[in-house]
């Protein structure tokens, strides 16, 4: 946190101030680990294993906080009597295709569940489409009559699920799986636990690399499950705090530049499971279902209203036909596969570098290499700009400058100081910033750029006829301008959402409607421009507020600073303790009241018991806490929805050394594969790629180096490409400080200057010793300063549940000097991959 | 010239003669919640448009400037004070790396002094280097006739020449922004406020009260009665000062000077007093 967030590591350095234990647990040793009180070391890809042993620990020692665990979590709820668990199964749940390597998730379900959703292949197309999570973010159905144990004794019971599910996760398996010793890995249940309660929260933080893995969505889950049951969500001070790799990533996910979402959780219409309006908006909404998701269709209208205006009516499905469809899999990684097989003819790269930033440096720039057109927009000539001159294929051979086919168009971007808008950050809270200063020259914003795209196309377009520009031609394209340039502010606006017949701005969510008679461009942000103000822009310092500081910025939904916040209060409604009180009910006004915005319908009483059939925000119960949830409860199991199981189960990366000391099952059996001849990995279980590596960042540098490697006063902090090995494994490999060395997999060899140092260090797995490196992935073949670029050395395999790569660790090779040039560096990357092949 | 006005306790602003000066001002680095982010470093370029220092790895951990310079007015140190290396049988033994592993990684961000008695100052011939009303120590890039007396005169090691101009360069406490009320650049700059910048009293006070707090912290150049008549900036360090490559104990190079001018007087007197019985016995 310190290297990559070191304006937010002030907090932590204020709580350590204050009192705070700050535990720091990396393969590596950091200037997080500087400042923190312990330093764990682990292996990079055993997560699961370290917090597995942190559940196993709080559930055989009954450290839970159980009142909060019964009333607030599904602990309690009967699971089918079909489920099989990984325990029985030898590392796979039940309901496994070998075929398609996906799970049927039918038996994983609560008791007396009513079967849905899961038609024959929809895990499959889920995973295409990186919907599964969608289930679970929405809601699958779940029936009001789950049968229940509140004293969590029978044996199908969740809690007795997950206490079975993880009681191989024992200090002594810790130690041999992730190499952290028993001791140490104890203080930090220890600390955990008793930071944990009535009296006191504890926060988890982690930063993006943590989701970059094969199974990063359940390196969360069971951070979430360690979360709840210890009572630490819904409650000041604790929480899991992603920390996003860039100012706004929580604002491009919320209003998504993914392939699979609309604004706001909005799944992407799917050719075959959304054929309709109606089946579009029933899946998200689930008629029958609890939960807020149960207005979708208020959601869904308004986003169309905003996108068509009077185009949209109740008679065309409010424009729904002229939503793109998803066909199966258009992640990013797909694509650039597609591009090498000639599929894909163009392609926008915005402030993205996947020359360099992106999983294997080669398949990206190969792909580029065969467009018809590419078009660029950044700050800087970035990589993705040059590689046809000067890319390390140039080098090699493989691509040819003079036969390169693709048109590049190179637009120069306007910086965050040079036009307006809001950031989102990790807390959800939405900043206003203002423009400081004029772009120089030709730069200009993103809005300006879309919107005169926008304008120039449908000019272009005018008068077609065709059925295919009609959604194009239709959309409303009309802002406030500032000169030629759209008003950020008027955009806002219109993401708020506004009454049709007036202009008048919503002030909230539940004001939408789905009668047509609202536009909403985003519907958990709709509040951000409440009474004609723009909410985002308010800044008053927190010294003159309280300490939640709710005048500073705004916090979707509808201004909450922490979610589910109704957690913070017990279920009869008081505060777990005067300490940690946080919102309440107040029995004579007969509200909820408190210090932040309730995150629950306001005069619903703490005793509310939904009548029989009763469904929607109605069907919430008075201690449903989690409202969002079809069952209102926060998941230690999930019952549906995870392409890859109910319970995070600890699976070895994609490449790894070690054989999983655990299960039979090797990997996670769902991961995303892109079997290829142009997409190698390393099977060889560490006989020719002995070492782990994981990659990072270094303060000094931004991501894939574009907006610092152009800057001297950052480039000369952190001039060159390096590599970090322990004494040990230098002497090992002969190794000298400074000295060059390179590292080899099955896609490429890099070459880096050796640091020598303690901060990394061997450890013992499973009886043998394991060494890791690390590097940092900034550098690349333009700026002021250049090197070779770390991710090059990976390969495309992807968590199943939402295609993010695994590109936080992988197994290589390290050789001292430099890796060889030209053409022969193909071929001593072959001669790698086929001793490797060999040794199967 | 008063009292201590080469050496001992004083405030330097009413001795270089202004009359109602402001409080001094000062830097109070706390080293024990720097993270090495190197912000101070490069918002103290921006403002002062200090040239870049050259591209080079140096292997020194993660500090690639290396040191104070003409073109590196803060600097930040990293210093990994390593583990034992546990053999492999040892760690085969223990069950993998030992549970609290022996091991910091301190960092410091070092800047110019601003000496109480300011040798640079003290030797600079052209009046180039001044004393500001804030107590802090100057040099007027266009006074400065490049004839680095100063470089040595610093027991720090801090000022330095600028290779292709010639002239002496060094950390001015931001004086074109504390003049106007505001925080020197890397003060701003710095997440943590390691660096704090303020009224000196005060800085010293917190420091007084922030050394009780951490363990094995120790400050340094906090104090008047040492060889400089303490620092304008000084630091709180979690070890010897050698280990963050401060000098253990500065004294000012002009502190000697009285009494050199005085020896230089007296063996002046006694050439004169040869000179003239020289002159006497020619008559004789």
């Amino acid at each position: 946190m310190a290297e990559a967030h070191p304006v937010g590591f002030q907090y932590v350095v204020e709580a350590k101030n204050r009192g705070a234990k700050i535990i720091h647990v990396d393969p590596r040793f950091t200037r997080t680990s500087a400042l923190a009180h312990s330093y764990v070391p682990v292996r990079a890809g055993a997560d699961i294993a370290f917090l597995g042993g942190v559940v196993n620990y709080i559930l055989s020692n009954e450290k839970d906080f159980r009142e909060y665990v019964v009333a607030y979590t599904n602990a309690s709820m009967i699971v089918n009597e079909e489920f099989r668990d990984t325990e029985d199964l030898d590392g796979l749940f039940s309901g496994y295709d070998p075929e398609l390597n996906v799970y049927d998730q039918a038996s994983w379900q609560y008791a007396g569940q009513k079967e849905m959703g899961q038609e024959e292949g929809e895990a499959h197309a889920d995973r295409e489409t990186a919907s599964g999570l969608e289930q679970e973010s929405h809601g699958p159905p779940i029936p009001a009559d789950v049968p229940r144990d509140p004293t969590l004794q029978d044996p199908r019971c969740v809690y007795q699920i997950l206490k079975r599910h993880y009681a191989r996760y024992t200090p002594e398996v810790v130690e041999r799986v992730c190499g952290v010793p028993k001791e140490l890995f104890l203080e930090v249940c220890e600390a955990w636990t008793a930071n944990s309660g009535r009296e006191r929260t504890t926060a988890l933080v982690y930063s993006v690399g943590w989701t970059q893995h094969s199974v990063g969505v359940q390196y969360i889950r069971t951070g979430a499950i360690i979360q709840l049951l210890l009572g630490n969500m819904g409650r000041p001070g604790g929480g899991v705090m992603a920390l996003r790799g860039h100012a706004s990533i929580q604002g491009s996910t919320d209003i998504p530049t993914l392939f699979n979402l609309l604004p706001g959780y909005l799944p992407m219409p799917h050719h075959r499971q959304h054929e309709t309006f109606r089946k579009w908006v029933d899946e998200i909404r689930h008629p029958e279902q609890k939960g807020f998701w149960a207005n979708a269709e208020s959601y869904a209208v308004s986003l169309l209203k905003a996108y068509w205006g009077d185009a949209a009516t109740r008679e065309n499905d409010w424009g729904f036909g002229w939503l793109p469809r998803l066909t199966g899999d258009h992640g990013t990684y797909q694509q650039v596969l597609d591009m090498i097989d000639g599929k894909i003819k163009g392609y926008f790269l915005l402030g993205q570098n996947p020359a360099v930033g992106s999983a294997h440096g080669k398949a990206q720039r190969l792909g580029m290499a065969n467009l018809d057109w590419l078009v660029v927009r950044d700050l800087f000539m970035i990589e993705s700009a040059t590689f046809w001159k000067d890319g390390p294929e140039i080098a090699t051979g493989e691509i040819s400058t003079e036969e390169c086919r693709t048109e590049v168009f190179f637009m120069p971007a306007a910086s965050h100081a040079e036009k307006e808008g809001t950031f989102t950050q990790t807390q959800r809270m939405l900043q206003w910033r203002e423009k400081a200063v004029d772009p120089p020259g030709d730069c200009r914003s993103e809005l300006w750029f879309f919107y005169h795209l926008g304008r120039r196309i449908r000019a272009k377009l005018a008068g077609s006829g065709k059925a295919r520009d009609e959604g194009l031609l239709k959309l409303t394209w009309d802002y406030a301008m500032h000169g030629d340039e759209p008003s950020g502010e008027d955009v806002l606006r219109e993401i708020n959402g506004y009454n049709i017949s007036d202009k008048s701005p919503v002030s909230g969510f539940v004001d939408l409607k789905d009668d047509g008679s609202t536009a909403c461009g985003c519907w958990i942000y709709s509040g951000v421009f409440k009474d004609g103000v723009n909410q985002a822009a308010r800044r008053k310092p927190g010294h003159e507020q309280d300490w939640v500081a709710r005048e500073w910025g705004w916090a979707w939904p509808a201004d909450r600073r922490t979610l589910y916040n109704r957690a913070s209060a017990d279920p009869d409604g008081r505060p777990w303790s005067e300490r940690k009180k946080y919102v309440w009910w107040d029995f004579e006004k007969k509200e909820w009241t408190g210090y932040d915005v309730p995150d629950f319908e306001k005069s619903k009483p703490p005793g509310y018991q939904p009548p029989e059939g009763a469904t929607g925000v109605d069907a919430i119960a008075g201690n449903d806490a989690f409202i969002m949830q079809g069952d209102g409860k926060g998941w230690l199991y999930a019952p549906s929805g995870l392409i890859d199981g109910p319970m995070p189960t600890h699976y070895e990366p994609a490449e790894s050394p070690v054989t999983n000391p655990l299960y039979a099952q090797q990997a996670n059996p769902t991961r995303k594969r892109y079997e290829r001849p142009d997409n190698p990995d390393n099977s060889d279980f560490g006989d020719v790629f002995p070492y782990v590596f994981t990659t990072s960042r270094l303060t000094e540098h931004h991501t894939a180096g574009g907006m610092s490697r152009q800057l001297p006063y950052l480039s000369e902090l952190q001039p060159e490409m390096f590599v970090e090995v322990s004494p040990r494994l230098a002497e090992e490999r002969g190794l000298e400080h400074l000295g060059w060395a390179h590292i080899v997999t099955s896609r490429a060899a890099i070459e880096a200057r050796v640091m020598i140092t303690d901060r990394l260090r061997p450890l013992r797995i499973d009886g043998r010793t394991v060494h890791q490196i690390w590097m940092p992935y900034h550098w690349g073949s333009q700026g002021v300063v250049t090197g070779d670029s770390a991710n090059d050395l990976i390969g495309i395999v992807l968590d199943p549940n939402v295609l993010i790569q695994e590109s936080k660790v992988g197994t290589c090779d390290i050789q001292p000097g430099r890796r060889p040039t030209g053409p022969a560096l193909i071929d001593y990357v072959a001669e790698y991959r086929r001793r490797a092949n060999g040794n199967q | 010239m008063g009292t201590n006005s080469l050496y001992g306790p004083l405030d330097p602003a009413p001795d270089a003669g202004y009359a109602e000066p402001p409080p001094r001002m000062g830097f109070f680095t706390d080293t024990s919640v720097c993270i090495g982010c190197k912000a101070c470093e490069v918002a103290c370029k921006e403002w002062n448009a200090v040239p870049d220092d050259g591209f080079d790895l140096l292997g020194h951990s993660y500090d690639n400037t290396g040191g104070l310079s003409a073109n590196s007015w803060r600097h930040v140190a990293f210093i990994e004070q390593p583990a034992p290396q546990p053999s492999m049988d040892a760690l085969a033994i223990a069950g993998g790396a030992p549970a609290h592993p022996d091991f910091r990684w301190l960092m410091m961000s070092n800047v110019c002094k601003h000496c109480t008695h300011a040798g640079c100052l003290d030797v600079c011939p052209t009046g180039a280097l001044f004393r500001t009303e804030f107590g802090t120590v100057v040099v007027q890039e266009d006074v400065c006739n490049g004839c680095g007396y100063c470089i040595p005169a610093c027991p720090y090691g801090v000022i330095d020449q600028r290779k292709d101009d010639g002239r002496a360069w060094k950390c001015t406490m931001c004086y074109d922004r504390i003049g106007d009320g505001l925080t020197p650049a890397c003060a701003q700059a710095c997440p943590t406020q390691s660096i704090q910048y303020g009224v000196l009293d005060e800085l010293r006070e917190r420091a007084a009260q922030r050394v009780q707090e951490v363990e094995g912290a120790r400050l340094y150049g906090h104090d008047e009665n040492d060889g400089v008549g303490g620092d304008g900036a000084f630091f709180l360090l979690l070890d010897e000062p050698e280990v963050y490559g401060l000098p253990p104990d500065p004294i000012v190079t002009t502190k000697e000077l009285p009494a050199m001018w005085k020896r230089a007087g007296v063996a002046g007197l006694a050439m004169a007093a040869a000179v003239v019985v020289s002159f006497l016995g020619g008559r004789s």
